[in-house]
């Protein structure tokens, strides 16, 4: 028991925002890495088991267990679970065609896709089955789990933590980055039109119809990463390890409403004036953000053609100019978010571009 | 068996449906044609496109999951009253009076697994490559189908005004507030002014208009509830039309080319 609280302490301990993010990428890289190994049923029921035998051990744990058993948190449970499971699927067949390509064979898509079957019986009853089957597990999610309902409404008690229904906890855990505009208006209107833009600025025609990485590696690992670690991940990182004042706590962590973080966050413009030019902030608003305006510029309207001429050389080439800058440009807007993230937590910089007078923060 | 091949026999039966047992291609594919729920499907599909490890039926799901909710949706409309003064209560009977009283359990459990499954089939379509020509609109289609999803999803979380409901909404609608030109905390708002008289302020800015108020309050559970039974499902109940049918035209279920 003794030692099950240690292991319990060192895990708090271990987990923050950093660690935490730090290893979704970690993981992350190394299930695309190791696709080919991970896949197989033995590895992967194995880590099914092990996970399932963390997850009863760690729900021995009341404070785990506070959290988890939250009937809205539920389907977040469900979510990863699923995801895990469809994920191996997805990962599965991807090996295995990409194999098979590699040997000039048919996919295991292909290899049926000329033949036709009759709607009824072999659609048809597979859709009603499924029917019944949900119809089942949400009778049965009904009965046993109430809905929650809380004390009536009440415009003067704020809740610490005020939450946003959990599928935007993603966003919610972005303005701890990004101020409000940004990351409640920008960059949710980005999500939407970038997925809007994706079958246009994708130019490679393989892949239709068919699970495969390694004729599209990078759509794929952009997607994923978007979808798997800056959606999903941060969504159970808002969920369940952000408590009262919007503090991070490890699983198994009270929430205690008194937990202190210091942080002495710094824009830019100090470090730039106070810091290395050993100069007072200038009166004048423009030249005090001169370098944040400069490093943003340099990232948007810079960068897509200094890619273009590198790393991006092929696409630049198979998408043509339009196409080409909607699409760095989004990508650069995506990976503000983690190199965001990566300068608070190396040089606790708050804003690149920080004019509060006009609410214009960056 | 005899009482089932007369009864199949009687002039009211033979006038519902036009086709005898499908155990054969012919009545298969009448089953199918003659049948407006199940026309939209075709009459054959690829056999790659049936496997369950390849769709992963959550397209299909989330499908039903809409109709869930909108049966669910309209049981829950006999009970509850959208003004302040009820709600909260209506809600509370409806956990503790009410017979049979688990509708609001279904609908809100149905609510949150539609916006996984809905994710989910998006996932399914990228990793297949299905968004690839010529299925490129519908593929736009759905990510407006996705939107729709969290809105209804979002706008229902408020009726039952409780605290969980107004501070997530409250948070959530906080955002608006900082949209650029258009919120009255939001970069440049503060531009756009008459000589000395700002445009922009908390009585005008989008937040405003989202929440008929400058807090969430009797307005806005009344604007919520309208979004959420009529407007949105009215939206996106065409849009679905518009998605399963592009299914069809585009090819159906993806496979090889």
């Amino acid at each position: 028991m003794e030692f099950a609280e240690k292991i319990k302490h060192f895990l708090d301990w271990l987990l923050g925002p950093v660690t935490f993010f730090l290893f979704s990428v970690i993981g992350f890289g190394a299930m695309i890495a190791f696709r080919g190994w991970w896949t197989r049923t033995p590895v992967a029921l194995s880590l099914f088991g092990l996970s399932v035998v963390v997850f009863l051990l760690s729900m021995t744990d009341a404070q785990f267990r506070v959290i988890i058993e939250k009937p809205d948190n539920i389907p977040i449970v469900i979510m990863l679970c699923s995801i895990g499971f469809l994920l191996w699927l997805a990962f599965r067949k991807m090996a295995i065609n990409d194999g098979l390509i590699e040997q000039g064979l048919p996919t295991i898509e292909a290899r049926e896709s000329k033949k036709r079957v009759m709607c009824w019986p072999d659609l048809i009853y597979s859709e009603f089955l499924i029917a019944i089957l949900v119809t089942i597990a949400l009778l049965w999610w009904a009965i046993e789990i109430k809905a929650p309902l809380e004390e009536p409404a009440n415009p003067a008690v704020t809740p610490n933590p005020s939450k946003a229904p959990w599928y935007f906890l993603g966003l919610q855990e972005m303005l701890v980055y990004y101020d409000p505009w940004l990351a409640g208006v920008v960059f949710p209107t980005l999500i939407i039109g970038g997925l809007q833009a994706i079958p246009y600025i994708d130019m490679n025609t393989k892949g239709n119809g068919y699970f495969t990485f390694k004729e599209r590696p990078f759509a794929i690992t952009v997607y994923l990463f978007g979808f798997i670690v800056l959606w999903v991940l941060l969504i159970m990182l808002g969920t369940f390890l952000r408590g009262p004042n919007w503090s991070f706590f490890g699983f198994f962590e009270y929430w205690d409403i008194h937990k202190l973080t210091s942080l002495n966050n710094v824009n830019l413009s100090e470090y730039f004036w106070n810091t290395w030019l050993g100069m007072p902030l200038p009166e004048n608003i423009f030249l005090r953000e001169l370098p944040g305006f400069a490093v943003v510029i340099f990232y948007f309207a810079a960068l897509p053609p200094i890619l273009a001429n590198t790393v991006f050389k092929r696409f630049f080439i198979e998408c043509g100019f339009i196409r080409y800058n909607v699409m760095a440009n989004l990508f650069l807007f995506m990976a503000a978010l983690p190199i965001k993230m990566a300068l608070r937590w190396l040089f606790n910089l708050k804003y690149i571009v920080g004019i509060p007078e006009w609410f214009f923060n960056i | 068996m005899a009482l089932f091949k007369n009864l199949t026999e009687t002039q009211i039966w033979k006038s519902i449906f036009r086709h005898k047992y499908p155990d054969n291609t012919r009545d298969q594919a009448l089953a199918v044609l003659s049948n407006v729920f199940l026309h939209l499907h075709p009459i054959k599909v690829r056999k790659s496109g049936v496997r369950m490890s390849f769709t992963w039926c959550m397209g299909g799901v989330t499908f039903f999951l809409f109709l869930v909710e909108t049966i669910t949706g309209i049981l829950l409309m006999f009970y509850f009253r959208p003004v302040v003064e009820y709600a909260f209560n209506d809600m509370k009977d409806l956990r503790e009076v009410t017979p049979m009283g688990i509708m609001r359990e279904l609908h809100r459990w149905g609510a949150h697994l539609m916006v996984i499954t809905v994710w989910l089939h998006m996932l399914r379509v990228f990793l297949t490559g299905s968004y690839k020509p010529p299925r490129e609109f519908n593929w736009n289609v759905g990510v407006i189908l996705l939107v729709l999803t969290l809105l209804l999803s979002f706008t229902g979380y408020l009726l039952p005004w409780d605290q969980l409901a107004i501070w997530a909404v409250t948070v959530g609608t906080n955002m608006a507030r900082a949209t650029p030109l258009l919120g009255h905390e939001g970069p440049g708002a503060a531009l756009l002014t008459l000589g000395d008289i700002p445009i922009i302020t908390a009585g005008s800015d989008v937040r405003f208009g989202l929440l008929g108020g400058t807090v969430v309050g009797p307005a806005t559970l009344m604007r919520f509830y309208v979004l959420h039974c009529v407007f949105i499902p009215m939206i996106a109940g065409v849009l679905m039309a518009v998605h399963f049918w592009r299914v069809r035209k585009d090819g159906g279920i993806s496979g090889p080319l």
